[in-house]
């Protein structure tokens, strides 16, 4: 089905017993694009991708995927949908192919079919050489890149991936980088969540930032970077304690904003230093504007 | 690197290849689970010897121990196989496939019928084992065809009972550590019934339990088949408890299934 949104979110909110933690999502995915959610641990990431998945039912809002309702037509949005999770899910016992055989068999594949296909996908992931290994003396790499090809056994027109690089090294996940933006290019709508900055910057066409339950920003990598992208000042006491963090947009115009701003409010004696902004400072940036917004 | 391999959209897969995959998944990893297969055949072996040569001359000083003490041996191993499900379902429930097996067009619930049917094979491969060791060490049978036929037909029924029991507490288990601690302490039952001693030579308030609990019924109706002097009330018996427990078990497995991996 083709809709300009793959993904619509509205209005979602989830609890696990008393605690919040989605609160209020919006989003809209467009179809064909990569789309990441970028958030810190805990922000609700899982819990957004798990709903979006049909894995877990929102308490409130409403989630349509490939234009099916995710709680009530659950059956045709897996017929649309593959994920590939935080945990690696292959089959240790198995080897490369007959995990892939097997997923082609439950997506409903002939076992023909089933077997051209996974030797096609051992072949674009670079596994063809593991092919007859069992997952067990796998690395991390070459798990997360069967994983992947597990999950696009057959062409499902959503893709979604919960961390998928976290816990590989530098070069594997560069090799994950490559694939998904070649998979982007063949016109697949990826949904990916993210802790690295980086990585929803060299993939994602948009990028929502969540925290705390909530999408404090979204745009493309571009305008978030205008936002968060300037020098962090940093004033610290004589004893070296930082008293006081703020970013800044890297401008004079925006340094002499700041001075005025906090013109008075701290002893001389500080000590004045600039830093690179961290992920810390993006989200801390982010959820105190979203309090500010709201409150 | 080629351009990815777009395949078109395909309908879901029937019933019959869900099923048809999962068991053969469960049968591959029976079958490359070394050390456990090699304890499934070993131990039938191993329960067979020590009962006959090392305990038996002082329980039956005639020698006719191992006939005796057959149906036991069966059921014991039967009962260590079935508990090797426990520990199967309990590692798919918990490193994560299980999640990818509930975003498929499929009824993810099958994978437990996987590893029922391979537990199935698993254990009818054991009693084979104890049967053949029970020949060679002096275990005679008079029983008809029939009546093996019917022997077979109760061992298979509690070893499905077993394994559907079995398969519940791997579901409620939190870790297949745990899902194997829980097995173990089942396997005990067995010993306090009628499948190694008759329950006459236990005291008195052992012996209501042993002769009250389900293994026994099933004991005796193996054993009157094999050796022919069947009371038929003991095949009613150990029927009418492996189909409650059998059902109990299924129903516990459906809905610990549908409130762990259904949508939350």
């Amino acid at each position: 089905m083709a809709t300009a949104f793959a993904i619509e979110v509205s209005g979602i909110r989830k609890s696990f017993g008393k605690q919040v933690v989605l609160k209020n999502i919006n989003l809209n995915v467009p179809t064909g694009k990569v789309f990441a959610l970028l958030g810190p641990n805990g922000a609700g990431k899982t819990t957004l991708i798990n709903i979006l998945s049909t894995l877990v039912i929102p308490d409130s809002g409403s989630v349509l995927v490939a234009g099916y309702d995710v709680v009530t037509n659950k059956e045709r949005v897996k017929q649309s949908i593959s994920l590939t999770g935080q945990s690696v899910a292959v089959d240790e016992m198995l080897t490369a192919t007959e995990n892939l055989q097997m997923m082609g068999r439950l997506s409903g594949l002939s076992a023909s079919e089933s077997r051209i296909r996974a030797t096609e996908l051992l072949k674009y992931f670079d596994l063809a050489e593991a092919a007859h290994k069992r997952m067990k003396t796998f690395s991390g790499g070459m798990r997360r890149r069967l994983d992947l090809a597990i999950s696009l056994v057959v062409g499902r027109s959503i893709l979604f991936l919960d961390e998928p690089t976290t816990g590989l090294d530098t070069r594997s996940r560069q090799a994950l980088w490559n694939i998904v933006l070649k998979l982007a290019a063949s016109g697949i709508t990826i949904f990916l969540t993210t802790q690295y900055l980086e990585e929803a910057d060299q993939l994602a066409d948009e990028i929502a930032v969540i925290a705390n339950g909530h999408i404090v920003a979204q745009g493309s990598a571009e305008e978030l970077k205008s936002r968060i992208g300037g020098e962090v000042i940093e004033l610290r006491n004589e004893n070296d304690q930082i008293i006081r963090e703020f970013p800044t947009d890297g401008s004079m115009e925006g340094l002499k904003r700041v001075l005025d701003q906090y013109n008075g409010s701290f002893s001389d004696d500080a000590r004045v230093s600039i830093r690179r902004p961290t992920m810390d400072d993006v989200f801390l940036d982010l959820t105190t504007e979203k309090q500010e917004v709201s409150s | 690197m080629t351009n990815f391999p777009i395949t078109t959209e395909t309908k879901a897969a029937t019933l019959g290849a869900t099923n048809a995959v999962f068991i053969g998944r469960s049968l591959r990893h029976s079958l490359r689970n070394t050390e456990a297969l090699v304890m499934a055949i070993a131990l039938p072996i191993m329960l067979m010897l020590l009962f006959t040569y090392v305990f038996g001359g002082a329980i039956d000083p005639g020698g006719d121990y191992v006939t005796y003490v057959v149906p036991g041996i069966i059921l014991l191993c039967a009962g260590y196989g079935s508990s090797i499900t426990a520990v199967d379902v309990a590692a798919d429930m918990t490193n994560g496939i299980i999640e990818r097996f509930r975003t498929m067009p499929i009824k993810s619930i099958h994978v437990i019928t996987g590893h029922v049917v391979a537990s199935l094979a698993r254990n009818l491969l054991a009693t084979g084992v104890v049967i053949g060791v029970a020949l060679l060490v002096g275990f005679r049978s008079n029983a008809s065809f029939w009546e093996w036929l019917g022997a077979i037909g109760i061992i298979v029924l509690f070893i499905l009972t077993f394994t559907w029991l079995y398969a519940a507490i791997g579901l409620v288990a939190s870790s297949p550590a745990v899902a194997s601690s829980y097995g173990f302490a089942l396997l005990f039952v067995p010993y306090l019934s009628s499948a190694f001693v008759p329950t006459e030579t236990m005291p008195n308030w052992i012996q209501g339990v042993a002769e009250n609990q389900p293994i026994t019924p099933v004991i005796e109706a193996i054993r009157g088949l094999l050796t022919g002097n069947l009371d038929n009330s003991n095949v009613w018996w150990a029927l009418g408890w492996c189909l409650v427990i059998l059902l109990g078990s299924y129903v516990w497995c459906t809905w610990t299934f549908l409130r762990k991996a259904g949508s939350r």
